[in-house]
């Protein structure tokens, strides 16, 4: 069967991409609980592993090379591997975030809770459903579902202009709570960017596809 | 018998390089023997003079020499462009249809005729009734006829061993198909044709009975080539067969054998300029 | 810009096999387009329709229409001499005559009746700069064709086309049997080559084809599957039997 190898190999690569993208859901998942329970050694643990996330992108990168040097690739295959190499940076970056948000649950430490989270976790389910999803799409080739997927990102941007507000409400009425309620919109502001990033993988996937790279709308941020 | 492969490879070469030396060594003791035999008595008076004629063996081979030379001069002449010419024709521009394999069997079927039947065939045609009576020029036509499947053949085989590629080459640049067959396709197939036309060179030596009813066996000196004469071949089967001088048999038998050897050797050389001149080396 | 040739609906049969059916394709002026497709597709035999070098394969039959700036070749009456010094051929297997590097280079004007010393000289020179082989042989230019290496025999062969100045080069498969840097030498040649001439070269290598060409055409059983901008073909093809052949999932 020809390039039944090339297959096999370009397969195990999409493997790894989901491997990875299984290690950023769990960062970010870690993070906010971290942060919700207070949780300092599971924030630290999660610091510690980002430089996992980091490594596994470099070897997916390492492994796309190597198949462009050794097949070059064509048409739909260079798409793919093109898709990759650019799904991996983004995935990396949302690990980054999810480190972010991590590194902020050890700053603010054992500090009273300024208020309940209940928007952020909400964030945060659906950034990882997003990329789930987004994922899931990439490897059956998807578009319809990724530019959907692509379309939630406004839902994210809604519960950041929420956070948002109402921690402004909060620093208004008492400045004391500004250290605090800062931290937590940098917390935010990590969930919305890794959902702007999750929406630049499904303009991937539609690349993969048609073969064409365009701007799925243009977020409010 | 269950040889070993080493053990059949050493035979069979033995056996195959004793089957060469011995043939060269025939051929040299045939030859040899000729040489050795007739060259004693060969002289300048032997050149120079006509044989004696009748049944006497006396006599040299001065107008044998001459009829032979005019012979090959006269068929060749005919022969050679008539060869070649219908060779290029088979080769380069004959259709592949009924007719021209009709032409193509006919040749291989004239290749296979005695030479003796050629013989007749000349002294009806060019002897009788063109009425050239005996004379080297029926000679030289009736050797034309038997020599013609021959040189057709080296000549038709030289020029397809021409790889396709070069035609094409030519073609692709503009040549026509005359210009190819001329500055391409005779250019590299010289050195066969050149082989064919001295094999009929040594073909037309060699003939006697065909010669012998076409020319007459007259011993006088050929003054043209309408008149008859005896060539080199033909006297020795003269002498051999209707006199006693076996000496004289042999002695002509040599320079025969000495005259192919300078014509061959002579063809082979100018072959060899105009190769290096056509193929621009130095 | 009217393309240099166009092909208009081009039927070829040898004998009761039709090798080509239906082609219609532009080549356009002062570009490389390269031809692919598998073994026995028709890309050899269309390219040698475009110089009327299937006239000398008898049993053939053409139909349709090549049109070279406007004019049928296939036309009564038009002298094929003509139309092959105006479009020119490079071959598979370098064929250059076995004569001097200068008698190889000077062939073709030669058969059009130049003899005069000095210009054939001039053209001489000429051809071989542009073929790129000028100072290899400059020295050496009675050395026979077939002492040269495959690659120099080659380009020798690319200077005797140029020395009819033809406005069209057809390259059948030129680098396939070369070595790879003689390979990269000719291609770097060719992109030299397009600015003054146009170009039409049937490869087996994709990546040549790629790395060459600025159209492709991609051809199966005898038609014309996809023709586009190489980078098109190679990146987006639109048919999926171009797709399956260049990401070699054929058969």
């Amino acid at each position: 069967m020809p390039r039944e190898s090339f297959d096999h190999y370009l397969g195990g690569l999409q493997d790894e991409v989901l491997v990875l993208g299984s290690m950023v859901e769990k960062a970010i998942a870690r993070s906010i609980k971290a942060l919700r329970e207070r949780d300092l050694e599971l924030a630290r643990q999660v610091v510690a592993d980002d430089a996992r996330i980091n490594q596994k992108r470099l070897d997916i990168e390492e492994g796309c090379i190597e198949l462009v040097v050794t097949q070059q690739p064509v048409a739909s295959d260079l798409r793919v591997i093109v898709a990759i190499l650019n799904i991996v940076v983004d995935l990396e970056r949302i690990g980054d975030h999810a480190e972010g948000v991590a590194k902020i649950a050890v700053m603010i430490g054992d500090e009273p809770p300024l208020k309940p989270l209940v928007d952020l976790p909400r964030m945060a389910e659906k950034a990882i459903d997003m990329l789930r999803r987004s994922l899931n799409a990439f490897i059956s080739r998807d578009s319809e579902a990724a530019m959907k997927i692509s379309a939630e990102d406004d839902e994210v941007d809604n519960l950041y202009d929420q956070v948002y507000r109402e921690l402004l409400t909060f620093m208004l009425e008492d400045p004391r709570t500004i250290t605090r309620a800062t931290r937590l919109i940098w917390v935010a502001h990590n969930l919305e960017r890794s959902a702007d990033r999750i929406t630049n993988i499904c303009e991937r996937v539609v690349f993969t596809v048609t073969g064409r790279m365009e701007e799925i709308g243009a977020s409010k941020y | 018998m269950n040889l070993s492969p080493k053990l059949t490879q050493k035979l069979a070469w033995g056996f195959t390089w004793a089957a060469g030396v011995a043939s060269v060594l025939i051929l040299l003791f045939i030859i040899g023997y000729v040489l050795a035999k007739g060259l004693s008595v060969i002289n300048p008076e032997f050149l120079f003079t006509p044989p004696k004629g009748g049944l006497s063996g006396e006599g040299g081979i001065s107008s044998c020499i001459v009829a032979t030379l005019w012979l090959i001069v006269i068929a060749m002449a005919i022969l050679t462009p008539l060869g070649i010419g219908a060779a290029i024709y088979l080769a380069e521009y004959a259709p592949d249809n009924k007719f021209t394999r009709l032409i193509r069997y006919s040749v291989e079927l004239l290749a296979g005729v005695p030479s003796i039947v050629f013989g007749l065939f000349g002294f009806a045609i060019f002897v009788l009734a063109l009425h050239f009576n005996y004379s080297i020029l029926a000679g030289a036509l009736t050797l034309v006829c038997l020599l013609l499947p021959f040189l057709m053949r080296s000549a038709e085989e030289a020029m397809k061993a021409v790889p396709q590629s070069q035609r094409e080459a030519a073609l692709a640049l503009g040549a026509t198909k005359w210009q190819t067959v001329v500055h391409v396709i005779m250019p590299a197939a010289l050195p066969g044709i050149i082989t064919g036309i001295i094999l009929c060179v040594g073909g037309a030596v060699a003939e006697s009975a065909c010669l012998y009813v076409t020319m007459g066996g007259s011993a006088g000196m050929p003054t043209s080539f309408l008149s008859g004469g005896r060539t080199l071949a033909v006297h020795v089967f003269y002498l051999a067969m209707e006199t006693n001088a076996l000496d004289k048999a042999l002695a002509t038998g040599a320079v025969l054998i000495i005259l192919i050897l300078i014509i061959n050797l002579s063809t082979k050389w100018l072959s060899q300029r105009f190769q290096t001149r056509m193929s621009g080396g130095t | 810009m009217d393309p240099k040739i166009q092909i208009r609906e081009l039927d070829f049969h040898y004998g009761k096999v039709q090798a080509l059916k239906r082609v219609t394709l532009d080549i356009k002026e002062h570009q490389i387009t390269a031809l692919i497709g598998p073994s026995g597709c028709g890309k050899s035999t269309f390219l040698r329709t475009l110089n009327r070098m299937n006239d000398i394969i008898p049993h053939t039959c053409l139909e349709g229409k090549v049109l070279l700036d406007g004019l049928n070749i296939y036309e009564l009456g038009v002298d094929v001499v003509e139309v092959r010094k105006r479009v020119g051929m490079v071959f598979q297997q370098p064929n250059p005559f076995p004569k001097s590097i200068f008698e190889n280079a000077v062939f073709g004007p030669r058969m059009l009746g130049l003899n005069h010393r000095a210009s054939l000289d001039e053209m001489v020179e000429r051809s071989l700069r542009k073929a790129a082989l000028w100072d290899e042989v400059k020295d050496n230019l009675g050395k026979s064709g077939l002492a040269l290496s495959g690659g120099q025999q080659q380009r020798l062969c690319i200077a005797r086309v140029l020395a009819v100045e033809p406005e069209v080069i057809l390259m059948d498969e030129p680098c396939s049997a070369l070595d790879p840097l003689s390979t990269l030498k000719i291609e770097e040649l060719m992109q030299e080559l397009k600015k003054s001439y146009t170009i039409v070269i049937v490869t087996h290598n994709m990546q040549q084809a790629a790395r060459v060409s600025d159209w492709t055409g991609f051809f199966l059983l005898g038609e014309v599957v996809e023709y586009n901008k190489t980078s098109e073909i190679f990146s987006r093809p639109k048919d999926k039997r171009t797709e399956d052949y260049i990401t070699g999932r054929f058969g």
